[in-house]
């Protein structure tokens, strides 16, 4: 649809201005980053009627994949550029340059009758692998702890799990839900239950919890201390230009960055 | 063409048109879903157990979501079909005509509720009250999404039994009535039994109901991949599975393709029971009336 869209956009531009030439931009990667990207290629594309940007998913990696092989001119990624893909990069000739647009915390949040305040990364660890099962061992009342978490292809859990987890499996028994917003509805209805939001998703009904004495908050994630939070990336092939470069720019304006806050991320300046 | 020859036409036309339809959308569910034989066997993906898809080598064992699926609908039914039967049999035999008029508009009513709805109640009312009232780790497990789908299924099963009750000729009830029976038997003797394949496959469409519903389980069910030992502990059919994994995984990866296996998986179980029910009813048939 959006390529159909951007491909009306497109028709319409060559049919009024007859000599204009619509230059085309391609963003794939994080789906993560895919709601960021396809509402600032929507506003992006009202401002400058002359520009067609594809916007698809398909995750960090092939966005990478695609910024090494030229197949994109903006590659969307939840996650740094890893070894491997820099040297495969430059044996291909290619560099690529990341713009960090966002902000990313996850709060691990309660039922609001936990007594719970604060849980060190290893009890989280432990929590989510089930090896630690009932909230009195840590200090909370004597009740069965319910692991509420998102499915393992969500962007959300992807971070969940590299800074949480460590390459452990989440327990088989744990809960899943499909959204930020139904674990909000989760642990709000559960008493037993612990959960993980984007910050954005925070409200009243549940009570987020500090990890390892840090509350999680836009201040914190952006100082970098909160440790359950990473940057979101736009990769260019090399320093970009033009319409990549003026698009970049847009996503890090005011208006990009309200948009960015509008996704439920954490605006980074 | 001759003119009477026009309304045939039309109608082969738009039929053809569907009946192709439908078997493209199973060329492409085959299409999609057989390449993820080529990441696991067959037999690893209906016997295990450890569903992470994500991971790298890809765990794909889908026995706790089949069994999810399963236990979901078989629980729903047992505690639905007998429900829907004696709504039927009350509506049909024993209301009176005014209250059959006003009752059976309200079962259909009832049929067209929508999904989320039950799943929305599921989540904000069932799922605290069992929480409230039974020492369990979450209120939403197979316990609930079985009450919810149960009602789903009710207003189907008991419209549809009623109907086959009611298509019982009032010869059969007079000439028993006639040999001195009471009501209750010949309800239970004569009209029940007649209208029996009709009643089956109204209660096997009300199963294959239960058994495709994706927005209920998805709310209620809990979500977690384990193979159900009480009826509080949460479950994930397949249905839901597919409904939370798809829109967020790589196409052509081989968890995009275990999710179209998954679709064939949950097509060939409901086909199963499908044919069981027209050979149910086949068998019935050449019975002598």
């Amino acid at each position: 649809m959006k390529k159909f869209i951007a491909g009306a956009v497109l028709a319409a531009t060559l049919a009024v201005s007859g000599t204009a030439f619509a230059a085309e931009l391609v963003i794939k990667g994080s789906t993560t980053v895919l709601p960021i990207a396809q509402s600032a290629a929507e506003k992006y594309m009202t401002a400058h009627p002359e520009v067609a940007i594809t916007v698809s998913g398909g995750g960090s990696g092939n966005g990478i994949k695609a910024i090494i092989d030229g197949t994109t001119d903006i590659a969307d990624s939840s996650r740094f550029i890893k070894n491997e893909e820099v040297k495969a990069a430059v044996e291909k000739g290619t560099y690529p340059v990341p713009f960090g647009i966002a902000m990313d915390a996850l709060i691990p949040v309660v039922h609001p009758s936990n007594p719970v305040q604060d849980l060190s990364i290893e009890q989280l660890k432990k929590i989510y692998m089930g090896e630690i099962k009932n909230w009195k061992d840590v200090g909370g009342s004597n009740k069965p702890i319910a692991i509420v978490s998102r499915d393992t292809s969500s962007g959300t859990y992807e971070t969940w799990e590299s800074k949480i987890l460590h390459g452990e499996r989440v327990d088989k028994r744990a809960l899943i839900v499909a959204s930020n917003g139904a674990m909000v509805q989760t642990v709000a209805k559960n008493e037993n239950a612990v959960g993980y939001i984007g910050l954005g998703y925070l409200n009243d009904s549940v009570k987020a919890l500090k990890v390892e004495g840090i509350s999680g908050n836009k201040e914190n994630a952006l100082n970098g201390t909160f440790p359950v939070s990473r940057y979101l990336y736009m990769f260019t092939k090399g320093w970009p230009s033009g319409d990549i470069l003026n698009f970049i720019n847009f996503v890090l304006s005011d208006e990009g960055q309200k948009l960015v806050g509008e996704a439920g991320f954490v605006p980074i300046r | 063409m001759k003119k009477e020859q026009a309304p045939g036409i039309i109608i082969m036309s738009i039929s053809s048109m569907g009946i192709f339809i439908i078997l493209f959308i199973l060329f492409f569910l085959i299409k999609e879903g057989l390449p993820v034989l080529k990441e696991a066997s067959l037999l690893s993906i209906v016997t295990g157990s450890d569903w992470y898809p994500t991971e790298t080598p890809p765990a794909l064992g889908m026995l706790s979501l089949i069994v999810g699926s399963v236990a979901v609908t078989i629980l729903s039914s047992l505690l639905a079909l007998p429900i829907s039967l004696f709504i039927a049999i009350f509506i049909s035999e024993i209301a009176s005509e005014k209250m059959r008029n006003i009752l059976k508009p309200i079962l259909e009513l009832l049929g067209f509720l929508p999904s989320i709805i039950l799943g929305f109640l599921g989540m904000v009312l069932i799922a605290p009250w069992l929480q409230a009232n039974f020492t369990i780790l979450s209120g939403l497990n197979l316990l609930n999404a079985s009450i919810l789908l149960g009602f789903l299924i009710i207003p189907i099963v008991g419209s549809l039994a009623e109907e086959a009750l009611s298509a019982v000729p009032l010869e059969l009830r007079n000439a028993s009535y006639a040999l001195g029976a009471t009501r209750w038997e010949t309800i239970s003797k004569v009209v029940f039994p007649a209208a029996l394949p009709g009643i089956l496959s109204a209660c096997l469409l009300g199963i294959m109901r239960g058994m495709g519903e994706t927005m209920v389980v998805l709310m209620a069910a809990g979500g977690a991949a384990i193979i159900p030992v009480s009826l509080f502990d949460p479950v994930r059919p397949l249905t839901s599975t597919i409904a939370a994994e798809m829109g967020e995984t790589p196409v052509g990866s081989p968890h995009y393709h275990a999710l179209f296996f998954a679709g064939l998986i949950l097509l060939i179980i409901t086909l199963a029971i499908n044919l069981l029910s027209s050979w149910i009813e086949s068998k019935r048939r050449v019975r002598p009336s």
